[in-house]
């Protein structure tokens, strides 16, 4: 007895800086609408984050770029409003609206104030269901958009990942970018971004956190009153895309003094049971703190970078394993060389005891920082759904990291580490880099 | 509906206080400054410190060192190995960095708050007993010259930002590229940052900003602890910076790269900052840049550039009113598709020139102070935006009583103060125009092998 109660003791102690403090609700509208709620009513707004499952990647065969210049317009007038209106009613109540789209979802971030929330919600309601499309706000924002599409064909990093994504996924939507081309944005017209909102922004794909000073009844009738008159159902989703297996160096020869190298290869999925071996995998070798094996490596001990890192990418029809370094044109082939050498170690030695203890310190430690504020908490919400993540993940996941073992690891590195899948695309003018036939 | 975590939550109910952030403030007998901005929504903290130096006060010839010298605070100190405090920081969960600008440097951690007294002991340590070796140079140099590469050599928009700045602080070091010249990068040395550091660095030039789930008294006592026995460095005084000579002569420049798809034009003129006691003007001149550039749909520039003549597909105006010396405002411009820089420039000048005459529009004025008022109670959910703007108004010259006066000022404001401000500011004479574009043959991108 004594014994146990002492462990347990142990584990609360371990535990109890490393548990976030947030109090989930499930919250189900009067019309059957779902959202997560954190209620938090000291400071007197609300937090609201919307995703729309499927985005970009739902553009319609030869429409490229019609969801994303859809997006842009819904902003840009609603029923009676027009542009300016629309801009003036929403700064007259101090709300905030921003709309972004990725392939795979359409995201509205939304903040409004306790004292008007119900006038900005109906705002709000008329961009998504009585968007206007009006031709002036067309020919406006088609114009921006192709000044950015331009703008990215000179820009060494959307060059890059431009480029990888055309050799990487095949004739996926994700091997195009989402922008669209010149050519296909001139051809968009009013009724493809009709069909463009209609596909991505229906109830079957909707997904929302709340965060601030509301409470769940009110936010209940909030959903209604924001999204019962969508669409029931959008596009059919997108189908998995096929990742290329053969490891290449590419070279897109480009007049710039420092170039850009993004590498990667497939990944894991989410809800692989090795998962979570994988991110603390990747943690040490790539993650974001200062500590990473190839920041240690390429920066610490070489100065070959100002900045490297990888990254576990669960897009939702690809799992990726991908990477990013920049350096000087006369060095970027000493700092490939390392990422290879690096990859192929991992996947022959996995990582060090004492590298799985401080990695496991550090996230566990990091977690619960992440929930500090109304907007960081609605995203968070947001995003555990769209994962099928449980409501108690964030009292669990920590535990998910501890129990990660190094044997675990070791097998994981075997498996997802594969020097000869290994894709480079470097975009500048590198010396001495030997690019695949 | 249901509620999870019920099994935990006992542990860990958070209690609400009635308002988000209180700010307490206290001098060390040292003359180290600490503002404590207490918010206990979650149990987190963020750990500042600002010195008040930055790129501005360097020496003639080592332009950069400030910057290098904020990337060398990461090596050994008397009590700490080279890396360690990261280190620390990161097997304690949390995160760190550190920033410069040209009025100031500024440390920081993100942690857990029952952490928060080893990072004062990491960062009390590196205040004062910082010990660089020969080898810390070279490695760090090349980080730097690559930091460079990848911020401004790779991008021509930067690079036509350092012009345009060159142009427009002729003599006062903000002509000078906070991250340095290329050039001088290359050389700066072991010596150049220790001297800097031994100048620069006391807790007389320091600020000590805690924010997010601390007791003000138990922040100062800890403070008093890790901070108060460092000796201050007498020699530091007033910062003094050469003054700009009056400029006589619009100044223009032309900057072609290859790199450019997209051609722009950026106006910007010498402006007033704000000064201690002394924010109405600044206060005026932000609200013109919110007028004028704030938002496409609504901004005077947006309504006749992008909606009425659809010159442009992009305008935008701004002001930087936190810097301790003379500041720049600034006019944008992104001609519409066969509209050329000089027909964009013409128009951009003829829309301030009918915006003047005309004035501002009261509604348009009653919902930028309705938005700023707003913004009080959307900036109160980020502690460490909060952190931030104390730090930074306290390095700039400004007090506690200046930031907490600021909303207020700007409310007060009227139309007519504006177009005064704008009318003052907005003097050829003391201006910088740029135009950026591809050469005439366009933008060159070589196909793809």
């Amino acid at each position: 007895m004594i014994r146990i109660l002492f462990a347990t003791t142990l584990a609360f102690l371990a535990a109890l800086p490393a548990r976030a403090a947030v109090d989930i609700a499930e919250v189900a509208s009067p019309g059957g609408i779902a959202a997560w709620l954190v209620e938090e009513p000291s400071i007197p707004f609300v937090a609201l984050e919307i995703r729309f499952k499927g985005g970009s990647a739902l553009d319609a065969p030869g429409k490229r770029g019609a969801i994303n210049l859809m997006t842009g317009l819904l902003e840009e007038g609603a029923g009676d409003l027009d542009a300016r209106d629309f801009a003036q009613a929403r700064e007259s109540l101090a709300a905030s609206f921003s709309f972004d789209v990725s392939n795979d979802a359409l995201s509205i971030s939304a903040r409004f104030l306790t004292e008007n929330r119900d006038e900005a919600v109906d705002l709000l309601r008329s961009a998504l269901v009585e968007t206007r499309f009006g031709e002036d706000a067309i020919e406006r924002v088609r114009a921006q958009v192709i000044s950015g599409i331009r703008s990215d064909a000179t820009d060494p990093n959307e060059i890059a990942s431009d480029t990888f994504a055309r050799l990487v996924y095949g004739d996926h939507p994700y091997a195009t970018s989402d922008s669209g081309t010149e050519q296909s944005v001139s051809g968009l017209t009013r009724e493809d971004l009709v069909a463009a909102r209609d596909r991505v922004i229906a109830r079957d794909r909707v997904y929302v956190g709340a965060a601030g000073d509301i409470s769940p009844e009110e936010l209940g009738a909030l959903l209604d009153q924001l999204l019962a008159d969508l669409p029931e159902t959008g596009a059919p989703m997108p189908e998995e895309a096929d990742v290329a297996d053969e490891g290449f160096v590419e070279i897109v020869p480009f007049d710039v003094p420092q170039s850009v190298a993004l590498f990667g290869h497939a990944g894991i999925a989410r809800d692989d049971p090795d998962f979570f071996a994988a991110f603390v995998l990747n943690e040490v070798f790539g993650g974001s703190g200062r500590q990473s094996r190839l920041s240690d490596e390429v920066r610490e001990k070489r100065g070959l970078t100002y900045g490297i890192g990888t990254y576990l990418v669960d897009y939702d029809y690809a799992d990726m394993l991908l990477g990013q370094v920049a350096s000087a044109n006369e060095v970027v082939a000493e700092a490939i060389e390392v990422v290879n050498d690096e990859w192929a170690r991992i996947a022959e030695e996995g990582i060090t005891e004492e590298e799985l203890t401080s990695i496991k310190t550090y996230l566990t430690g990091a977690y619960p920082l992440r929930f500090d504020g109304n907007g960081p908490i609605a995203r968070i919400m947001v995003g555990m759904q769209m994962q099928g993540l449980p409501m108690d993940y964030i009292n669990t996941r920590n535990d998910k990291v501890n129990a990660v073992t190094l044997e675990d690891t070791h097998r994981v590195a075997a498996r997802l580490y594969d020097p000869e899948a290994l894709k480079f695309v470097v975009v500048g003018q590198p010396q001495g880099l030997v690019p695949t036939d | 509906m249901r509620r999870l975590i019920a099994l935990v939550s006992s542990l860990l109910v958070l209690s609400f206080p009635a308002q988000a952030a209180e700010v307490t403030t206290h001098t060390l007998d040292n003359g180290m400054e600490i503002v404590v901005i207490e918010d206990t929504r979650a149990p987190v903290v963020v750990h500042m410190v600002w010195y008040r130096v930055g790129s501005a006060d360097e020496p003639e010839g080592v332009s950069g060192i400030a910057h290098f010298l904020e990337h060398l605070m990461f090596k050994a100190t008397d009590t700490l190995e080279s890396g360690e405090l990261s280190r620390t920081v990161a097997a304690n969960g949390g995160s760190d960095n550190a920033f410069t600008s040209y009025d100031y440097t500024a440390y920081f951690q993100r942690v857990a708050s029952d952490r928060l007294e080893l990072m004062m002991e990491m960062e009390a340590s590196r205040m004062d007993g910082l010990r660089l070796v020969p080898e810390d140079i070279p490695t760090e140099r090349d980080v730097v010259i690559e930091e460079r590469n990848q911020r401004t050599e790779n991008s021509p928009g930067a690079l036509f930002g350092e012009q345009r700045r060159a142009a427009q602080f002729l003599h006062h070091p903000y002509g000078i590229p906070i991250i340095g010249w290329k050039h001088e990068a290359h050389n700066l040395s072991l010596e150049d940052a220790n001297a800097f550091y031994e100048a620069h660095y006391a807790p007389n030039n320091a600020i000590l900003v805690v924010a997010g789930d601390a007791d003000p008294a138990e922040v100062i006592a800890m403070a008093e602890e890790h901070y108060g026995a460092l000796p201050p460095n007498p020699e530091i005084g007033p910062r003094d910076r050469v003054d700009e000579p009056p400029q006589l002569a619009e100044r223009r420049l032309v900057m072609e790269d290859p790199r450019v798809a997209q051609p722009y034009v950026i106006r910007t003129y010498l402006a007033p900052e704000r000064d201690p006691g002394d924010q109405r003007r600044a206060a005026a001149l932000t609200l013109l840049a919110e007028i004028l550039g704030g938002t496409g749909a609504t901004s005077v520039l947006g309504e006749k550039l992008q909606f009425e003549t659809r010159t442009s597909i992009y305008t935008s105006a701004f002001y930087r009113g936190l810097s301790l010396d003379d500041t720049t405002f600034g006019l944008v411009i992104v001609p519409a598709e066969g509209v050329r820089l000089e027909e964009a420039e013409a128009a951009l000048d003829a829309a301030v020139a009918e915006f003047l005459e005309e004035g501002v529009d009261p509604d348009q004025l009653d919902r930028i102070k309705m938005q700023l008022r707003a913004s009080l109670i959307y900036e109160s959910d980020n502690i460490q935006s909060l952190a931030r703007r104390y730090g930074a108004a306290l390095t700039s010259g400004l007090t506690v009583d200046d930031v907490e006066a600021w909303p207020d000022i700007l409310q007060e404001v009227t139309a007519e103060e504006i177009v005064n401000a704008g009318r003052s500011v907005f003097d050829r004479t003391r201006s910088v125009t740029g135009w950026l574009r591809a050469p005439s043959s366009g933008p060159m991108v070589e196909a793809t092998q």
